[in-house]
């Protein structure tokens, strides 16, 4: 499946792929409204860590083996068969914070329900399409990151 | 202290449109923009502002915008407010005032004024779609003749020859006065466009040995990171005596972009400044070139043409035609407005001549000597559009040197200040965060482009001229007529006025 | 009006011509009536012709056809020439009286050898200095203009159609084994009888049918070498390539050709080997020589006939062969009224020049 992966030697700590995924995951998909208008506030589901001298933006791994799927202990996080992608089922949840607790890569953020990154339902994903120097690249798994 | 110069511009932030994301923050290296005391709130500070645009281009909502800050002077057009804000500076520092880039000076631009030609009714325009329209150039010294005694069999014996696909080459940039991503995107781009980067005075860095193939290697005053090695994975090799921003004076790379990488490349100490003389200590006359010439071909088992770049100055036609009869193979001329990493201000503003005059004038004499066809003519300068090139090789040259045009397809919003080391696009500069934002995969695919379109249109512009091989396009100044010239400009131009 | 050589004067053209490889002469009739066909292809502001092997009793010597403009011309251009030459005859060139060819220059005709002294003194060989002796005639002698300068050779040219002048020039009474014919079509006209074609130095003749988009790329090239082109024509420009490339160089007369007329480098790049290196180096070494835009050239010399053709077929030439003769013109009809029946005819390629080389006997002059 193809991933998300960040090459830290061109990160440059702008932090854009956090805007546009919060914008993404907006119900008007409108940066200024995003930020400015909606409550409650859509989350970012990428973070970027680090400061000018190194960073690097975190999102979910989408394991073959999730330990969040695993642990959910009410049915809501899944893994899709088909895709991969393990996502959040947000009328499920009932934020008992287990998956967050459990995550190797500490991805899963918590608003009133766990949300996480969803690769954007299988779309070149926010985070990608608008990173200004090809620091997140969305790749084909065992491709590899360059 | 008081700062006795208003600051050049304001940065002018729509609050409606700001959401605090803090980009511009973490994005301007002269620290312009700062979250406020409350942790949240972006503000700026503009009077470090230099208009680079990074936080511009960079803003998710265009929130951002920079305008020249207004702070009249009482009229006087001696004393402007720019000769006044100099004084300033040099009353505050005691020093000699560093520019970078090319002249900015409202001298006349002849490229936009000369016009060019087309055909009409008695010659067929040629479509550059339907008809291979033919743009390879090849540099090096032509023997006088060909030696053949039969049609398909040349026994001739040629010297050294390079083949473009292009007429256009990325003039020098060292590395140290750009970052090694800059020179990477330069070298990638010169592999797939078929036509060669220069390293300036600054070695070779070993992670660029793969394009070695696509390198001008030059030797300049201070003899930085010159090894046999280094002459030898090169396609030809510059002799640097002079440069068009700063004629007669050398260069001084500070201690400060001087890092580890830099001092390995150059044969120097880390941190020590980089300063090449302003002659070379074994130049001080052309016979001493023919020497180092040589000595260079040795070097490189004949196998290298040598070419030798010299600043365009008031008699350059003759020492064109000198540094030709020294033998290098290729002559380059620089004219005043080419670009520099960092040059005295007064130098760059006020020395050496246009490069339309210097090619004209030069390109004339080698033709009253009959040798113009023997040696290669590259013009540099500042071209900054195919219709100056194609003009360029119009009024002689065989090809362009261009460094200032990728440099902004890089990125470069030409704010002037790359002698300070900083350099928000990641060009002119060695900070490591900085540099990691020139991302070479993405920067060489739009200097390829530029140079591909630029590419097309002299194709385009050739094809109207009824004009299929760029070899007939050189030296072609029946295409070519002044507009509001004077008889003097035409004549050294060595064109006809509009309507003629 | 600026008048030819102060003005560059674009012109389209017709252009014919017969060789008889073995030498058998042939009439002057019968160029002009493959010319004439092609009448609407020119305009009567110029019109001429190029005839080898005309005087074979001066086979030997420089055979100097000269306009001039006024008897003060006359007197200058001959005390230079008599005194740079030892001139055998000197006569007007006859002419018939015909309505169709307005008043002109006064038309002369010199056999001379060069004076052995000045030509020792002057260190040039005898066709250099043939050469340069013309050259200065025609751009420092105000009014006189030498159009014609062989060896059992002479050009016949005058402002009016080509059939007129040559009937003018009573060609009929000439018989050659190699003609060339021009009828010219100029965009302005200023009407000077030395702008008409063919162009001429020394054995080389030139008619030329198109506009060289090349022509400054080409002309600052050969200016470096010596060569001044007063004429500021095409066909000029290249009639001196050619001098320059087979008299200087020595080049073999169809690499000559491969120069002006090289094959384009996607060619270029798929040849073998030995003929890759070859148009490299020859393209490399001559870019300034290479003629761009629609031209055919028919080159006549002792040597024999060149027709060339640009590099992307823009301008016309039809080429046919009957026996020891070939035919030459921009139109194939103009071929088929003089030679109804050939064995062959083609269209002239681009990238392929046509030369037929002439094969005289020894005696029969001064071609090899």
């Amino acid at each position: 499946m193809k991933k998300v992966y960040a090459r830290e030697q061109y990160c440059i700590n702008c932090r854009l792929c956090e805007v546009y995924c919060k914008t993404n995951h907006s119900k008007s998909k409108d940066v200024v409204k995003a930020y400015k208008k909606e409550s409650p506030s859509p989350v970012s589901r990428i973070s970027v860590y680090g400061d000018s001298k190194a960073s690097v933006a975190v999102n979910c791994r989408h394991c073959d083996d999730p330990a969040c799927v695993k642990a959910c202990i009410a049915g809501a996080m899944t893994k899709d068969k088909k895709t991969g992608i393990v996502s959040v089922n947000e009328s499920k949840c009932i934020g008992c914070m287990t998956c967050l607790a459990v995550c190797p890569i500490g991805c899963i953020k918590i608003s009133n329900t766990a949300v996480k990154c969803d690769l954007c339902s299988g779309e070149e994903p926010a985070c990608v399409k608008n990173c200004p120097n090809k620091a997140l690249v969305w790749l084909e798994v065992g491709g590899g990151a360059k | 202290m008081i700062n006795y110069i208003p600051r050049e511009f304001d940065i002018v932030r729509d609050r409606e449109r700001c959401i605090d994301c803090g980009c511009c923050v973490r994005q301007c290296g002269f620290d312009c923009h700062y979250f406020d005391d409350d942790g949240k709130t972006v503000v700026a500070d503009s009077t470090r502002c230099v208009a680079c645009h990074r936080c511009v281009d960079l803003c998710p909502t265009g929130a951002l915008s920079i305008r020249k800050h207004v702070c009249d002077y009482k009229d006087n057009a001696n004393w402007t407010p720019r000769i006044q804000q100099e004084i300033c500076r040099q009353a505050a520092t005691g020093g000699v005032l560093l520019s970078a880039m090319g002249n900015p000076r409202e001298y006349p631009i002849y490229w936009d004024k000369i016009l060019l030609n087309a055909s009409q009714v008695t010659n067929p325009s040629i479509d550059p779609l339907r008809e291979p329209m033919e743009i390879r150039t090849i540099l090096g010294r032509k023997p006088e003749k060909l030696t053949a005694v039969k049609k398909g069999k040349s026994q001739t014996e040629m010297p050294p020859q390079v083949m473009l696909e292009t007429p256009i080459m990325f003039s020098a940039m060292s590395f140290g006065s750009i970052s090694l991503n800059a020179q990477k995107t330069l070298a990638i781009a010169a592999k797939n466009l078929g036509t060669l980067f220069n390293t300036g005075e600054g070695g070779l860095h070993p992670e660029l040995s793969d394009w070695s193939d696509y390198a001008v290697v030059q030797v300049a005053s201070g003899r930085f990171g010159v090894h046999k090695e280094y002459l030898n994975n090169s396609k030809f090799i510059e002799i640097k005596i002079g440069q068009g921003a700063k004629p007669g004076i050398g260069g001084h790379l500070p201690g400060e972009k001087v890092t580890v990488e830099v001092s390995n490349a150059r044969m120097i100490p880390e941190g020590s400044d980089a300063i090449s003389p302003a002659p070379h200590h074994d130049i001080y006359s052309i016979e001493d070139l023919r020497q180092l010439i040589w000595s260079l071909k040795q070097a490189t088992n004949n196998e290298k043409p040598i070419s030798v770049k010299i600043a365009a100055v008031h008699n350059i036609a003759a020492i064109a035609s000198g540094v030709a009869r020294a033998g290098a193979d290729i002559v380059v001329i620089d004219g005043y407005r080419g670009g520099t990493g960092a040059a005295p201000t007064r130098i760059r503003d006020n020395v050496g001549i246009p490069i339309e005059l210097a090619l004209a004038a030069a390109d004339q004499r080698l033709r009253d000597e009959s040798i113009r066809s023997r040696v290669s003519l590259v013009a540099a300068g500042s071209f900054r559009c195919s219709s100056d090139i194609v003009k360029a090789i119009a009024l002689g040259a065989d090809a362009c040197y261009v460094a200032s045009a990728p440099l902004i397809a890089m990125g470069c919003h030409m704010c002037q200040k790359c002698n300070t080391g900083i350099c928000n696009w990641g060009i002119a500069t060695q900070r490591p965060e900085l540099t990691r934002r020139l991302n070479p995969e993405i920067a060489h695919e739009r200097v390829e482009n530029l140079i591909n379109a630029w590419n097309h249109e002299i194709k385009e512009i050739m094809g109207g001229m009824g004009i299929n091989s760029v070899d007939s396009l050189r030296g072609n100044r029946l295409m070519l007529r002044g507009i509001g010239l004077s008889d003097k400009e035409l004549e050294i131009l060595g064109i006809k006025h509009a309507g003629e | 009006m600026l008048k030819e050589g102060q003005v560059r004067i674009p012109s389209g053209c017709a252009i014919a011509a017969i060789i008889d490889k073995k030498g058998e002469r042939i009439n002057g009739s019968e160029i002009i009536k493959s010319i004439a066909l092609m009448h609407d292809r020119s305009n009567g502001l110029g019109g001429g012709f190029a005839a080898y092997g005309i005087y074979p009793e001066h086979a030997n010597d420089y055979a100097f056809h000269v306009f001039y403009d006024s008897a003060q011309s006359r007197k200058e251009c001959e005390d230079f020439l008599f005194k740079h030459f030892n001139v055998d005859v000197s006569e007007k060139i006859p002419t018939r009286k015909t309505e169709k060819i307005g008043l002109g220059p006064d038309i002369w005709r010199y056999f001379a050898l060069p004076n052995k002294v000045r030509m020792s003194e002057s260190r040039l060989d005898e066709e250099e200095y043939t050469a340069q002796c013309v050259t200065h005639i025609n751009t420092s002698i105000d009014g006189a203009f030498v159009f014609s300068s062989g060896k059992n050779m002479g050009c016949f040219k005058a402002v009016g159609y080509p059939e007129d002048v040559g009937e003018f020039y009573m060609l009929d009474q000439y018989e050659a084994y190699l003609w060339t014919a021009h009828g010219r079509f100029p965009t302005n006209t200023p009407g000077w009888w030395g702008g008409a074609h063919p162009f001429n130095i020394l054995d080389w003749s030139i008619v030329h049918n198109g506009e060289i988009s090349s022509y400054d790329a080409n002309r600052r090239y050969i200016e470096q070498f010596g060569y001044k082109c007063t004429n500021q024509t095409d066909t000029e420009v290249i009639t001196y390539l050619f001098d320059h490339l087979i008299r200087h160089h020595g080049l073999p007369i169809d690499v000559a050709a491969d120069v002006l007329t090289a094959p384009e480098w996607d060619e270029i790049d798929n040849m073998p080997a030995e003929k890759k290196e070859y148009f490299t180096n020859l393209r490399a070494i001559y870019s300034g020589a290479l003629v761009n835009g629609p031209f055919s050239v028919i080159l006549g010399s002792n040597k024999g006939l060149l027709a060339i053709n640009d590099r992307l077929k823009l301008r016309s030439l039809t080429a046919a062969v009957k026996g020891n003769r070939a035919y030459f013109a921009s139109e194939e009809s103009a071929i088929r009224i003089v030679c109804p029946d050939p064995d062959e005819v083609w269209s002239v390629s681009g990238s392929e020049p046509v030369f037929i080389p002439l094969e005289l006997d020894e005696k029969e002059g001064s071609a090899k």
